[in-house]
Order: C-alpha cells, then structure tokens, then sequence
C-alpha cells in the first residue's frame, strides 16, 4: 500500500514530464506555436523547480495562466469545444497541472491524464505507426506509475521497465477479446468530425487540362483490390470513376444527378473481387469496368457511375462483380444522347471544322472513329506527364500545334472532335492498372493510375469504350504508367519502381498496412458478424455478444488469477500446511474463513466461540499442526496422522 | 489477531518440543499476580514488561505522568528479587550521577571509585527524556555494553542487568527526546495508560500503594531468573516461524508507508520476545500468535509512518502491519 499524500521525487518529476512529452508529441504538429513554447517552458520549470528545491509556484499565478492559456486556445479555435480546441485546452492544463503536482496522488491523476491524451491522438492517426508509437507511450507510462511507487529506493530501470511491459501484456488477451467482442458501430471508429478533408488529392466531377497529370505525381493509394477469381489482364484494368458528359470549352463537368438505371448484358463471366476505398472525401466509388452490381449504401445510374450516399470519409469496403465484355446502354434515351453531342459555340473552331470533313469522308462511325485514332498514332502525336499549357481553344492548339500531352487532352479532343462529327460521345475518368503486391496477393491501385477515356454510342451496339491514349501510347495501357512515361517526366519514385529492394520493402509496408488496414481499422459490424458466424456463432445479437464478452472475459481474468495463484501457492510445498490449508478451506465453505494474519490459535479459538459442536475436532487438528508446523518434533506417522484428520474432518 | 487483554496466552498446542518446568512458570505467574496486585487492570502490560526482562532486554514505559510508570518499574524488581535504584533524570543530570565517581580517600591516599546507581540490577531511569543527551548516551551505553568505563577502567555491570526507563511523551515541554538509534536499543516500549473504570475504583478503596509497595516479597531469586531467561533462549522457533518473522520485518522495508524498514537487531528483537512470550504461556516453541502478541512493543517505537501528521501509537503501527502480513 502506498501512500498517496507522499510528497514527488525528482526522479518522478522526471519520468512524469518525459512520458507525457512522449505522448503529447505527436500533436506537436497541430498546435500552435505557442501553446508548444508554454508546455515546453511549464515542463521544463517543474523540472528545475524539482532540481533546486523551491516551493512550487502561486496558484494566483498559476490562475492567471490558465486564463491567458484559455483565451489563447479561444482565440485561435474560436471555441473552446471539439477536437482541435480540446486538445490544444487538455494539452496547455497538463502542463499547468504538473506545476500543481506535489504529492503522489497529483502524480497518479497525471499518470490518468497522459492514458486519455494517448487517445486523443487517435483522433488524428490510425495508422499502424501511430499505433504502435502509442503502445510504447502507453509502456512508457506504465513504468512511470510502476517507478511511482517505488517510494524509497530507486527501482533499476530495467525492473520498471519489465514490470510495466508484464502489465500491458497481462492485459492484452483482454484487449484483444474486447477488440473482437465489443459490439461495433457501423461508420468510422471515431465519431469525430472531419475537418481535414481538404488537401486529399483524388479525382473530381469536373477535368480540366492539367487535372489529372496533377494526380500522376501522388504515389498515394487510390484503392486496394482483392480478387476472388483471376486478375484480368492489364489491358482490361479499366477503374470506372466520374463520366463527364457536359464540356464549356475548358472544363469537363459530371451531371449533377443519376439518369436512368443500369442496364447491361454481362457478355461473359463475372470478375469478382473486393475493393477497400482509402478515404477521398468525395461520393465516388470505383469499379472494374463494367460493374454489375451496386455496393451497399450506394447507386448508381445508366452511365455507371458508383455514388455512394455520403462522401467516401474513412476507409470502406465492398464487394464488386464486373463483366469485362458486357454490352450497356443499347437503348440510351434520346435526352442522353442529344447531351453527348452538345459543344459550346464559339470553341476550337479549326477542330469542328476538321471534324466535319472527316465525316464527310468517313460516312461511317467505325470507319471514322478509326481515322481519328490512326491520326494520333501516326501523325506525330506523343504522351508527355508534362504537357505545356495550352490557351482558350485547347483542342485547337493540341490537335494542330503542340500535338504533344496527356490522356485528359486526349480524351477531350477526341471528345470534341466525334461530338462535332455527330457521334454520341462522354469522357470516363477513373484508374487504369494496378500493381500486384505479390506478397500479399493483392492489386494495388494509386492515384498516379488516374486515367481519362472515352466512351462512344453505336447504334445498335451501345457504348463502347474508346481509349486514344493507347492509340498513341499503347505501352501506358498495357504496362502501365511508368513505362509509357518518359523518363525526364517526373513520376513518383515507387511508382516507377526502378530499384528493386526499394520496391521490396515498400511491397512488404503496404502488406503491413493492407492488413492493419483490414483487420483492424476495417474491423466493421460485418466483418465481427462474419467472424463470429465463423466460429459458430450465428446472428449475432449485441446482446449475446456482450455476453460472450463477459464469459470470455471472466475466463481470461480466471485463467490470469490461477496462473498467478499457482505462483504463490508453488510455495506451499510443505504437507503439514497443505493439510491445514485444506482444513481452513472446509471450514471457509461453512462460511468461516480464515483471515490471512490469523495465528493457528486463534483461528480454533474464534471458531470453538461460533461452533462449539467442532471444538474437539478443531483443537486436536490445531494442536497437531501447531506441534508439527513450529514444534520441534517432526514425523511421518504424524503428518499422516494429521491429513486422516483433516480428510474426516467435517464442519 | 493479537490478543487485546491481558488474558494468559492459552495453550493450544501443549506438545512441545521441551519440556519447560512447570514450577518455573507457576513462578512466572506469580509474579505477575503480584505486580498485578499494585498496577491494577494493566495485565497485559505487565505481562509484556516481564517478557521483555526474560528476552534479556530493557524496557522503555513512556506515559503521561502519574499512571504508575514507577510503580511497575519498582514492583518488577522487588517480585523479581533484584536490587533496585532509581536515577531521577533532570536536566542537569551528568554522566558521573550515573556511572559513579572516584573521590580521594585521605586513609589510603589515593582514589577511590564510588559506583554509581547504574551499579545495580534494575535500574529505574525515570524520565529519561528530561536528562540531556549527554547523560542520556551515557545510561544507553551501558545498556548496550553491559560495562561501563570510568577513569580508564572497565567495570562489568551486575547480572542480570535491567534498564527501566520511563518517558514522557515527547510533546511535552521540557524533553530531549531519544533519537531513533537509542530508542533502538530498548526492546520494548510499552505505554500504560488510563485504568479502566473499575480497576481505577479498586485503587481508590484500596490501600496506599507504598505501603503495598513496601510489603512486597520476591516470587524468584536473582538466579532462577537468569535460568529463565536461558530457558527462554531455548524455545524452539521453526522455519515456519522464522518465514512469519522475516516477512513482518520484509514487509516493512518494501512499503512506503514507514520512513525505514525493520532493522535486521529489531528483527532478533522480535524473536527474542516472542519466545520469551512462548515460555511464559508455558510452550517450548514460539507460535504467531507469541510474535502478534509481542510485536506492538517489541515495533511500535522502531516504526515511523511516513505520513507523521498526528502520533500514532505503537500498538496502532503494529496492528497494521500485523493485518498487512499474511502468515507463511
């Protein structure tokens, strides 16, 4: 037992401020420079007032700068609630409280304190570093409070150290039956508002030049893909996004709303697979083309594109069916199609104007449609991840001046220029590739695969996709983006993947994370139920699950509590005490027990008082075991004698 | 748990490992019916005071003035038949009023050493903590010792040799309170304490204690009494026993709540009085419930809580750390 009034060592200063600057460290990067100086200078005065021994500080003083430390945060946050402003507050009174702390039970309340700010980084980061960089804080302060009540001696470091890591791992079976058990809430772990949605790169309803090669240089993971049947070919791994249908002469926009309802011939075997959206703050989500199928709490309309109902905020899962060779949209509306054929007036004149006498040439669509994309094969075109930039008439410039650029130019101008023809045209936009993690065995998918097509309208056939970026650069379709790339352009270095141990060792981190990822971060309502319905615990309920809990829990405390008895009980290796043990545990079922300071005597003495009937039982077996545990005689004969007691005994 | 009365330690456990005569403590509770007979319902005390003079230790009874301090000192050494002397402690006390002085002897021409009352079997140090810390060390060192030196020569103490002090509570004014290291060397300390209701009635009708005092008769001789206190040396103590001691005394170095742990002496001291305890109830080997019994006078005055806000007793310490300590 250990005294809480008892006045703080130094050493406790210090293992205090350096634990909680452990733990308070990662938010360094979110605070403001001010509220870090202050925790820094009150850390740091604590400290030097524990070295030269001077009385801590007045608490009008300490008052005075809990108000200032307030109205700063206020000022900064403009309220003193939610994430950011709370944690700034929790942060600037931590520090203030260590100037507060005298005795050990202020200690053991900033011990307390320190627990809830590793949680509150978790607000933030749930990554697997983040983690476990939090696990080390939470060991570091564990140590902090085993050290703290070590009151007089020093306790080895090492002692602290393994004391505290014993601790954490005792309680680990139950963090984990907790994890699996605890009945989930559907949505993202924390119920927290997002208010760092900006700044994520990721695709968009509108394109403009320059939209998309801006993604090329993010090696950030758009998605990751688990298949269930083969992985199709390269050249089929078209990720279908927003389709753009309406063009201003600059800008590529996505309708507001979803026309229709889709309709498709599967044409062929299902590619079945499971996608895991990274968040991107936007509705979109992405599909093999052509998806058959809508994802939970999602729609879709006739030009396929995946909505979900809320913005894509945390990481999501879901299960996709594609048909690689389906037929779609045979019998478009007329509304739709009139739509796939506007252009603004007044734009890229030269392009309509070629387009019109290639019509007249080309009476046919197919025949046309060809002739374009020979043009682009031919006709010096080339794919550059640095396109110059290109003025009011875009297509203009591109199709007969800078004749070099990338998939977005292309896909607008061959837009443009079947529009102006008369043919049914849209922009697709999405993903095109993936990597093979083969570690893993899963297809990684990163914003740099951004990709932009085309889809055109037959007659009779429906929409077909058309990719004019592979007609000028096949390699960027079949081998994906780094090989078609020059080598000036700039493209991320893992997505280029040049150095093979590199490479490796990024494919080994992004296993770790996939599976932290999937397991832990993902671990969702449906997955638990999966789970539980896996080791045979079907439809369930929140409420048989916290009974499970209960049970398992219980059972883990039993398990840990018998391991630790046994350690204690290892001890009693003495028969004499074994039989007067098993003797006091008859007597504690008839609800006498023996108190552990209780001498032999007066234990028969307080029984004899409450069960006289027992007397000469009683003091026959306590006058043996007395005379055999602290008399000087010893024998076999004897001990036998007592366990024939002990064993007839009965109260 | 302890016994809180001054009842006889019964004897549950009558096999013993030797037999201890049953005269000598039929002599034993003689002395402490007759004790009893003038410091009236204090039993258990006067029990623990005999346990501790049988353990070969010296006995510290602090108390507020006039609840029979002296009184007990005093009926201990005439029941016990050893010569008695009193030393009053005072503020000007010296060294030399306790171990003695040479005076020059006109007839033989040279010096002659007149003992002090240290000289003596019991000695009643009362109110020790008035005496300077000079004088104070001077009566501790011949309790350690059992010899004093004096004008460069060594001079053995009589045997036995008893030192009964007693204190006032160190709050009061006017003391020089025994610092720990000498407290140490006490290995007992026991309080006394208000009479209850009735004992306090008895005293009033009853005679004047002085008197009573006076017509005391010895219950054992000087060397029957060395011969128990070699019996008590002879208890048996099993390792179970021992296991009980250490872990008291482990028990007290690992928690914080004691400014320090037991000393490996006031462990020994421990033993000593439970065996002394163990004799007088007339066993031949010592039980926890001796060492439960002992302990609040045996720690009380060894142990500080590190939280000193109000004194706490002895007895209080040693309850705690008796509830604290499982038995082995």
């Amino acid at each position: 037992m250990t005294d809480t009034a008892q006045p703080l060592a130094q050493r406790h200063v210090l293992w205090l401020v350096l634990s909680l600057v452990m733990v308070a460290a990662p938010h360094a990067l979110r605070l403001p420079w001010w509220l870090i100086a202050l925790f820094a200078t009150l850390a740091a005065w604590r400290v030097y007032i524990g070295h030269v021994r001077i009385p801590l500080p007045n608490r009008w003083l300490l008052l005075l700068i809990v108000i200032a430390a307030t109205a700063g945060v206020y000022l900064g946050y403009r309220t003193l609630f939610g994430r950011d402003a709370g944690v700034a507050l929790l942060v600037a009174m931590l520090g203030l409280k260590l100037l507060e702390t005298r005795s050990l039970r202020d200690a053991m309340l900033l011990i307390f304190l320190g627990y809830f700010l590793v949680i509150t980084n978790f607000f933030y980061s749930q990554t697997m570093l983040t983690a476990f960089y939090l696990l080390a804080s939470v060991w570091m302060i564990t140590a902090t409070m085993v050290g703290l009540h070590y009151a007089r001696t020093e306790p080895p470091l090492r002692v602290q150290l393994r004391t505290a890591g014993v601790l954490l791992a005792q309680s680990a079976p139950l963090m984990l039956v907790l994890f699996v058990l605890f009945p989930r809430v559907p949505g993202p772990l924390w119920g927290m508002p997002q208010d760092a949605s900006t700044g994520v790169s990721g695709l968009s309803d509108t394109m403009t030049p320059g939209s998309i090669a801006n993604l090329i240089l993010s090696d950030a993971v758009a998605f990751r893909v688990k298949f269930e049947s083969e992985i199709p070919r390269a050249k089929d791994l078209y990720w279908r996004g927003p389709v753009l249908w309406d063009f201003d002469g600059r800008t590529w926009t996505a309708p507001r709303f979803l026309y229709g309802k889709p309709e498709f011939d599967p044409g062929g075997k299902p590619v079945r697979y499971e996608v895991t959206i990274e968040p991107h703050y936007k509705r979109w989500l992405f599909a093999l083309d052509l998806p058959g199928r809508v994802p939970p709490r999602a729609h879709s309309g006739s030009d396929f594109q995946l909505l979900a109902f809320a913005p894509v905020n945390s990481r999501q899962r879901y299960d996709m069916v594609s048909y690689l060779n389906s037929t779609y949209g045979v019998r478009e509306s007329r509304f739709a199609l009139r739509r796939a054929l506007a252009l603004p007036d007044g734009f890229n004149p030269r392009s309509v104007e070629l387009a019109r006498s290639l019509r007249r040439e080309f009476p046919d669509d197919k025949a046309l449609i060809r002739e374009v994309l020979r043009r682009f094969n031919t006709q010096g075109f080339s794919y550059t991840l640095s396109p110059p930039l290109l003025g009011t008439n875009s297509v203009d410039e591109f199709l007969f001046e800078v004749r070099s650029g990338f998939c977005e130019i292309y896909a607008s101008s061959f837009a443009v220029l079947m529009r102006a023809a008369g043919i049914p045209t849209r922009i697709v936009t999405g993903y095109q590739g993936g990597e093979i993690n083969p570690m893993g065995g899963y297809m990684i998918v990163r914003q740099a695969f951004a990709h932009a097509w085309n889809e055109v309208w037959i007659e009779g056939e429906g929409w077909k996709r058309v990719d004019p970026t592979a007609a000028v650069s096949p390699l960027r379709v079949e081998s994906g983006i780094a090989a078609a790339a020059a080598r000036s352009d700039p493209l991320p270095l893992l997505v280029r993947g040049d150095f093979a141990l590199l490479r490796e060792l990024q494919m080994t981190l992004d296993l770790f994370t996939n599976s932290w990822n999937q397991w832990v971060l993902g671990y969702t309502p449906e997955r638990q139920r999966l789970l539980l319905a896996g080791v045979g615990m079907d439809d369930a309920t929140w409420q048989k699950m916290a009974a499970a809990l209960l049970i398992v829990t219980g059972a883990i405390v039993a398990v840990l509590a018998m391991l630790m008895l046994r350690r204690l009980n290892a001890r009693v290796r003495d028969p004499v005490k074994i039989a007067y043990l098993r003797f006091c545990d008859k007597l504690r079922r008839k609800g006498l027990p023996r108190g552990p300071a209780e001498g032999p005597g007066d234990y028969a003495r307080r029984i004899e008082q409450s069960r006289p009937d027992l007397t000469p039982a009683i003091a026959a077996i306590t006058r043996l075991y007395v005379a055999l545990r602290y008399g000087a005689q010893t024998g076999a004969d004897r001990v036998s004698e007592l366990r024939r007691l002990v064993r007839q005994f009965s109260a | 748990m302890a016994p809180d009365t001054g009842r006889k330690p019964r004897d549950v456990a009558n096999s013993t490992g030797r037999p201890i005569p049953r005269n000598m403590t039929q002599q034993v509770e003689k002395v402490v019916a007759q004790v009893g007979s003038i410091i009236l319902g204090k039993a258990r005390q006067i029990r623990l005071a005999i346990a501790c003079l049988l353990a070969r230790g010296h006995l510290l009874i602090e108390d507020i003035p006039g609840v029979g301090k002296t009184m007990l000192a005093h009926a201990l050494a005439t029941s016990l038949g050893l010569d008695f002397q009193r030393i009053q402690f005072t503020s000007d006390l010296l060294p030399a009023d306790i171990i003695g002085v040479s005076i020059y002897d006109r007839e033989n021409g040279g010096f002659r050493f007149h003992p002090g009352p240290i000289f003596s079997q019991v000695v009643l140090a009362d109110e020790v903590n008035r005496a300077t810390p000079k004088a104070q060390s001077a009566l501790l060192e011949a309790m350690e010792e059992h010899q004093v030196t004096a004008e460069g020569e060594t001079r053995r103490l009589r045997q036995p040799f008893f030192v009964i002090a007693t204190q006032n509570p160190s709050y009061q004014v006017g003391t020089f309170p025994l610092p720990e290291s000498q407290l140490d060397r006490f290995l007992m300390r026991i309080h006394l304490g208000y009479p209850d209701n009735e004992a306090e009635r008895a005293l009033l009708q009853g005679e004047d204690r002085r008197d009573l005092l006076a017509g005391l008769d010895p219950c054992m001789t000087a060397q029957e009494l060395i011969a128990l206190q070699h019996d008590a040396q002879q208890i048996h103590a099993s390792a179970a026993l021992l296991d009980y001691v250490q872990a008291l005394v482990g028990h007290t170095r690992r928690a914080a709540e004691y400014v320090n742990g037991l000393s490996p002496r006031a462990a020994l001291a421990v033993l000593y009085a439970a065996r002394a305890w163990a004799l007088m109830a007339g066993r031949g080997h010592a039980v926890p419930e001796d060492v439960q019994a002992v302990l609040p006078g045996v720690v009380g005055h060894r142990l500080i809580p590190a939280d000193e806000t109000g004194r706490i007793n002895g007895a209080d310490v040693a309850a705690r750390l008796i509830r604290q300590v499982a038995i082995p």
